[in-house]
């Protein structure tokens, strides 16, 4: 992010150096980011993996408790539980990544412009994200996801237009707060635009507090689009989703079937569990401050 | 009647135990004033902290006695203590403003104090709450007991702060550094206030503050603490006219006064001889009618109503006022960094002032014109390098890159006495005057003609403060460049300069040599600002081996 | 005090462009539908003439701008639409079955801020302490909480296991009658008809979903007023306040809560945009008979009259909230209106 990489005689950077460092210094850290390793070899090779096809069914072996051959039992239609949670795993990140990437960039960019420049650009996307956040923020994607059509990027979509007011307005404040501040009043008379001042000497300032944002969104978006599966929007069986999962398994717990609800409910809850660690970490890995 | 021996207190932090103050022992007498003294860091708010036993979470008390009146504070329970905090000890803080309950009246916090300690009831509360604003001074007590903090000014709320300390008629008052914050002339209404009622109602006390010169002129005795250790104790005008220990030696020298010369701040052994300083006689900067308003929510404020001045080449100007008299507007404009409501500002007698702030970025007489700014910390960005930060102006206004670049950087970092290896260090691996030499060696990268020096020293220790004022009169020797040093200190601005502007309410009110100005002003308001500043003791012995700069 | 009064004012007419937007969002969201609106408020029986029908009435062959204004016009005749499943008015049926929605959503709210506050309170002041601890797991647990599998777990539990809970299905079990309707909560309304019974058999049903709302909304307030009372606690006013010798419980709570809790208020705001999502969860759990529910069977059954009406109905009650919590906030603080630019 620095435009400063002709300069003769820096050491570099280290990045990887200073990973260790910020694992080593915080246990939760390392937890986090060890889980977060765990899932995202579940999304990348779980379907490798895995002892059974998820989307086999077996109408003579359904509902079956966990056993040696079905760690997680099955399910009503006799499907592998274990399977089809390990491979979920891909679908639930990629679309949480996904929104949160989205989020992320458009926020970023409006609110870094509106806390920068202020005026009236301020006040119209300040009018803006106030109304979308006059909307109960899930109910609101329920609503998106209604109108523009069941799939899985209207739930992407959806996920990310809701999240934009939280980076926009946090951006807007850490931009403006600097605004005035003696780097950037520097940096103007060092010769930069005002654009370069922006981009490269007071956004980046902004990222330690936006990593934080970025690991609970990260949470919320996953928690988002499984509610949204949960209620019948978006996934559609038989695809493997955690959010269908819990709803299929709802229906068998009256009964005393747990395990179809439980383990793609726990998976789900060890995701947002390791996204809302890891955001100490992921602050502290683009914190100059905390280079020794 | 207080009474500390061998006084240890540390923090717990992540990095371990701290020691903040390290066996320290004084004794105070009744009626009697004591200063302590000390730069940042040095442990003395902690000591004042541990007397009444409310250190910060983390804080202990290692080892030590505290006697007050017999009674042993280390050892006496937390009921006791709530009872002798306030009644007995009191104390008065530094921003006064943030030692006030945001949400409740003063008139209530006053009373607070009051029915805590049962020197009132329910049905006289009021009264008595009254009668401790008028105590202090404050006009229309009746009306000021129905106020927030938020709509004091400073210099009231920290009224109201030593209203509620004195509420209770306590023998003892602790001042922790109680005017910093505070302008120059509220400084002084502020202390006269307090040491008036310490005296009328005989009580004693003790003056915390990283101002010598405060300390000498109001205290009878003085403790000098460095790294949590007092180094030297004595009669204020004894330890200002023959300090005995080297510290506090290096502290006294460095306390701009009257009467002394930029070099004289430095250790006696880094008197090295002041390059000359002769102002030529060519017009750098002329300043006609300038004028700047702001929108305001309840009519237009005029922050700057048409000043007019010039600046030779070379020249060295002050210019001093108190918060709010426009000097931080003028100094904004003059670099371009803000656009003026009309006036002009020749620049080597062209007209910068129609060049949008927007544009002159982009300007050939950008690198000209620089700042050095108030507060070095903030004026550096913290994910930059000292490196990245130098070269910053270099690569956007010239064309050095590569080994050339990195001669450049380095030969800056040399004049501003910044150690080579210091160079990849980040802001927060940086000590103040570290983070000051960076600050100076980025705003003359380009050798800029003029340089405006906003408060470069407001936030630096005395001793570093000494430093970099000298290494600013060097530069200026060395590079030729003309200033326009913006300062609220008037001591200060008569160490560097040799034309000085006293503006008021974004009016000039008198400007002239800085001998004429500071020794017969003229101006009333100029006259205020001159007599609010601390006067340390007369030295018997006058220290200095040469006329000052200026 | 004109400041103030003036603050409250400008506070007020926020609302007003918020409420256009909610509008125009809410209209976006009808028009936006796939395929032809018309087809889908004919309903499935229609035939090509019906459509016709249904398209001339709800103005679709209108420009744009036109259908707009139409649909303002329509809701300020309080015109929702009609329900393709209840075929009842859509305003109808969601005044009718908002009292649950509400009675759930409040009592998880006052649970939760009964625990919450005094846990972050405790938290704050014994910091590093076991409470802390604590407080910090229950917060980080907390909010990695999918409510409809806490709900699903807790029926396990104390539904199947235990056998404490009765089964998840709606307000009431079907043995009692409904209490006479006065303000449609049942609770209240139960206790108004001098009937102990049914009350505690609505208390008895409303338990487990009111608890997992809660436990999801537990995590941000406590988080919050740890945080604020933290904050509070190191503030240069409380250090004065016990320079003076003030009691623990004044400094504690007469300076220290006191301040802390006006970001708490502020917090609230989220909180309920959280727990009325969350809301819609809980309620298809539990066969909760709110407008929740009422969506979600919306949702399946297309009836897109009946999910938009939904949707600008929370956003309506939710606005009202935050109104009520700023105006609430502009109360205890005596800085707002104050000028301080």
């Amino acid at each position: 992010m620095t435009d400063a990489t002709d300069i003769p005689g820096r050491k570099p950077d280290g990045a990887w150096a200073h990973l260790l460092h910020v694992l080593r210094e915080n246990p939760v850290t390392m937890l986090s980011f060890g889980l977060f390793a765990f899932f995202l070899l579940q999304a990348f090779f779980g379907a490798l993996i895995v002892p059974h096809d998820p989307l086999a069914t077996n109408a003579a072996n359904a509902l079956q408790p966990p056993d040696w051959t079905h760690w997680f039992g099955t399910d009503s239609l006799g499907r592998d539980v274990f399977s089809r949670v390990v491979v979920a795993t891909r679908l639930d990140l990629m679309i949480s990544v996904l929104a949160v990437a989205i989020s992320f960039a458009v926020g970023s960019v409006l609110g870094a412009v509106a806390g920068y420049w202020g005026g009236w650009i301020d006040a119209a996307l300040n009018r803006v994200l106030d109304t979308i956040m006059a909307f109960p923020l899930f109910v609101l994607a329920m609503g998106i996801v209604a109108a523009l059509g069941n799939s899985i990027e209207n739930i992407i979509y959806a996920t990310a237009l809701i999240n934009i007011p939280f980076y926009a307005r946090l951006v807007r404040a850490e931009v403006n707060i600097r605004r005035e501040a003696g780097f950037a009043l520097a940096a103007r008379l060092s010769g930069n635009s005002h654009f370069r001042t922006l981009a490269f000497h007071i956004f980046p300032n902004a990222l330690p507090p936006m990593m934080v944002q970025v690991s609970l969104n990260m949470g919320w978006a996953i928690l988002n689009a499984a509610g949204l599966s949960f209620i019948g929007l978006g996934v559609r069986p038989p695809t493997p989703e955690w959010g269908i999962m819990v709803a299929e398994g709802a229906n068998y717990i009256i009964s005393g079937h747990w395990w179809v609800a439980l383990f793609p409910g726990l998976w789900l809850m060890l995701a947002v569990f390791t996204f809302n660690l890891m955001g100490d970490g992921l602050r502290d890995l683009v914190d100059p401050r905390r280079r020794t | 009647m207080l009474s500390v021996t061998n006084l240890s207190v540390s923090f717990r932090t992540r990095r371990g135990e701290v020691n903040a103050v390290r066996g320290i022992s004084f004794d105070l007498g009744r009626g009697e004033t004591l200063g302590i003294v000390g730069e940042s860091g040095s442990g003395k708010s902690v000591t004042s902290y541990a007397l009444l036993r409310i250190l910060d979470a983390g804080g202990t008390i290692r080892a030590g006695d505290v006697t007050y009146g017999g009674v042993d504070l280390r050892a006496a329970s937390e009921r006791d203590m709530r009872d002798i905090r306030g009644r007995e000890i009191s104390m008065i803080f530094q921003n006064p403003r943030a030692a006030l309950n945001p949400i409740r009246k003063v008139g209530h916090q006053i009373e607070d104090v009051l029915r805590q300690h049962g020197r009132a009831t329910r049905q006289d509360a009021r009264a008595k709450a009254i009668k401790a604003l008028a105590d202090v001074r404050i006009n229309d007590p009746a009306a000021r007991y129905d106020a927030y903090p938020f709509e004091l000014s400073g210099g009231m709320c920290q009224r109201i702060v030593i209203a509620i300390a004195l509420a209770c008629d306590p023998k003892l008052l602790i001042a922790d550094e109680p005017t910093t914050g505070l302008d120059i002339t509220t400084q002084k209404t502020v202390m006269d206030l307090s040491r008036d009622l310490i005296r009328a109602r005989g009580m004693s006390s003790i003056l915390i503050t990283h101002d010598l010169g405060l300390a000498a002129e109001y205290c009878d005795r003085l403790a000098v603490m460095k790294d949590g250790e007092i180094v030297e104790t004595g009669i204020a005008a004894a330890v200002f006219a023959a300090p005995q220990h080297p510290y506090t030696a290096r502290l006294v020298d460095a306390t701009p006064r009257p009467g002394l010369g930029l070099r004289d701040l430095l250790p006696a052994k880094a008197r090295t001889p002041l390059p000359g300083h002769a102002p030529g006689e060519r017009t750098l900067v002329q300043v006609r009618d300038l004028v700047k308003t702001y929108p305001g929510k309840s009519g237009p404020v005029h922050a700057v109503k048409g000043i007019s001045f010039t600046i030779r080449e070379g020249q060295s100007v002050g210019l001093v006022g108190e918060s709010g008299c426009g000097k931080s507007t003028t100094s904004s404009i003059l670099v371009r960094l803000l656009d003026r409501t009309s006036g002009d500002i020749l620049f080597e007698g062209v007209d910068i002032a129609d060049i949008p702030a927007e544009r002159f970025v982009r300007d050939k007489r950008r690198s000209q014109i620089q700042m050095v700014f108030q507060d070095a910390t903030d004026s550096l960005n913290p994910r930059h390098s000292a490196r990245q930060t130098i070269a910053d102006p270099i690569l956007r206004m010239s064309d050095l890159r590569g080994a050339r670049l990195t001669a450049r950087i380095e030969e800056l970092a040399t004049l501003c006495g910044l150690p080579l290896p210091l160079l990849d260090r980040f802001p927060h691996q940086l000590s103040g005057g570290q983070k000051a030499r960076v600050g100076i060696a980025r705003a003359i990268a380009l050798d800029p003609k003029f340089l405006i020096l906003d408060e470069p020293t407001a936030a630096l220790d005395v001793s570093i403060q000494a430093v970099v004022l000298n290494l600013l009169a060097d530069l200026r020797a060395r590079l030729g460049m003309t200033y326009l040093f913006v300062s609220h200190d008037l001591n200060v601005v008569r160490l560097l300069c040799d034309h000085v502007i006293v503006m008021q309410g974004g009016e000039i009110v008198e400007q002239g040599p800085t001998a004429q100005v500071m020794d017969t002003p003229s101006h009333p308001y100029t006259r205020n600002l001159l007599a609010a500043a601390p006067r340390p003791p007369v030295l018997a012995a006058p220290m200095t081996d040469q006329p000052a700069a200026q | 005090m004109t400041g103030r009064t003036r603050a409250i004012g400008m506070r007020l007419a926020q609302t007003v462009p918020v409420i256009i937007g909610v509008i125009v969002i809410s209209f976006i969201l009808t028009r936006a539908l796939p395929g032809d609106p018309a087809v889908y408020f004919a309903g499935a029986m229609a035939d090509e003439q019906s459509i016709q029908q249904v398209r001339e009435a709800l103005g679709l062959d209108k420009p744009l701008v036109t259908q707009f204004f139409l649909y303002v016009g329509d809701l300020a005749q309080g015109d929702l639409g009609r329900s393709i499943s209840t075929g009842q008015p859509v305003l109808t049926d969601l005044a009718m079955r908002l009292p649950a929605s509400l009675e759930l959503t409040l009592s998880a709210l006052v649970l939760s801020c009964l625990i919450a506050i005094p846990l972050g309170v405790l938290a704050a002041v014994r910091q590093g302490s076991w409470v802390d601890h604590l407080c910090r797991l229950l917060v980080t647990a907390g909010v990695s909480l999918p409510t409809f599998f806490t709900g699903i777990m807790l029926v396990y539990i104390f539904y199947y296991l235990l056998g404490w809970a009765p089964s998840p299905l709606g307000r009431l079990d079907f043995i009692y009658l409904e209490p006479p309707r006065v303000t449609g909560f049942f609770l209240i309304d139960s206790l108004l008809a001098g009937d102990p019974e049914t009350f505690a058999a609505a208390l008895r049903q409303l338990a487990l979903p009111a608890i997992t709302l809660a436990l999801f909304t537990l995590a941000p307030i406590a988080r919050m007023t740890r945080a604020a009372m933290l904050q509070a606690l190191s503030s240069d006013y409380i250090r004065t306040a016990r320079a003076a010798g003030l009691s623990r419980s004044k400094v504690l709570f007469g300076y220290g809560l006191r301040n802390a809790l006006l970001p708490v208020v502020t917090t609230l705001g989220m909180v309920f945009s959280f727990v009325l999502g969350a809301n819609v969860l809980v309620e298809k759990v539990f066969a909760w008979p709110g407008i929740g529910s009422y969506a979600v069977e919306a949702l399946v059954a297309s009836d897109y009259a009946a999910v938009q009406g939904f949707v600008l109905a929370m956003a309506f009650l939710f606005v009202t909230l935050n109104l009520i919590i700023d105006l609430s906030y502009a109360l205890i603080d005596p800085r707002i209106g104050f000028d301080t630019k």
